[in-house]
């Protein structure tokens, strides 16, 4: 089993940060995600495989982004599964967006299963090179 | 016995806990390590006509997969490139939980299955790769004279 001890770790200095105490009303997978931080914002990509661009509900509220998403696949009439590693329809995931991000800007694509959410930082929370006078 | 470095640290603590757990519940681990998950993560089904194997392989190259099926062996091989842009100083990475690599997968299909009457295709990062059953092996309805 893969271990989450490093990451949620690291959290709590991010930008991201994982929502643990939500209500989940419905069981769903956690989607695999990576989460890069560079000057101008913060990049998300999260592994969706199943998803067709219709299932995917990507949505900002507050300082909360959530990610659902019903997977979709073209199964043939009367298949008995036999073996299932992916055995629930639906993916879930949500992250509070911490304050120098802007949720205005969010933008996102999915391609071939995987969701990319470009978060941008504001304007005034852009890095500055301050200059040091020397008298 | 896994040890932490870090023996007051409460994630380490989980994390060995977790272990202890699972050499509970599983004495012996097959060599090839443990038959679930990895990636791609794999589904299979079948119907009265065909074995049906679903891959969950998002963001590859379905051009640069190999599947071989040798001896009612389906063997799925490939490569997931790594999106992440190459560590530079600005870049930070806070999360890293997705595949990347070469990966390989094996699953032992039925023995009336037709070596001939394989067909694959890529959606949504989906691998779906579909078998057909020999033609002699599917159910026949007898009739009685």
């Amino acid at each position: 089993m893969n271990t989450v001890t490093p990451n949620i770790q690291n959290t709590q200095t991010s930008g991201v940060r994982e929502e643990t105490a939500a209500a989940r009303q419905e069981a769903a997978l956690l989607p695999p995600v990576d989460v890069v931080e560079d000057p101008t914002g913060i990049t998300l990509y999260a592994d969706l495989p199943g998803v067709p661009k219709d299932k995917l509900d990507l949505r900002v509220e507050g300082d909360q982004l959530n990610v659902e998403a019903e997977l979709a696949l073209p199964v043939p009439q009367g298949m008995t599964p036999s073996h299932a590693e992916v055995s629930r329809a639906r993916y879930r995931r949500a992250f509070t967006l911490s304050k120098e991000l802007d949720p205005e800007k969010v933008s996102a694509e999915l391609s071939q299963g995987v969701l990319r959410v470009r978060i941008p930082k504001a304007e005034h929370a852009q890095p500055r090179k301050i200059s040091v006078q020397v008298h | 016995m896994y040890r932490s470095l870090f023996p007051r640290d409460i994630f380490a603590e989980f994390d060995r806990l977790q272990r202890d757990m699972s050499g509970v519940f599983d004495y012996s681990p097959s060599i090839r390590g443990f038959g679930r998950g990895g990636y791609p993560a794999l589904n299979v089904g079948s119907t009265p006509t065909s074995v049906e194997i679903y891959a969950f392989a998002p963001g590859i190259d379905p051009a640069k997969v190999e599947i071989n099926l040798d001896r009612g062996v389906l063997t799925i091989d490939g490569e997931r490139k790594a999106t992440l842009p190459a560590g530079d100083e600005k870049t930070t990475l806070h999360l890293n939980e997705r595949f990347e690599g070469r990966f390989r997968r094996v699953v032992s299909l039925p023995d009336d299955i037709d070596p001939n009457a394989v067909s694959a295709d890529y959606r949504d990062g989906v691998l779906h790769v579909s078998v057909k059953r020999r033609e002699s092996a599917q159910p026949r309805r007898i009739e009685v004279q």
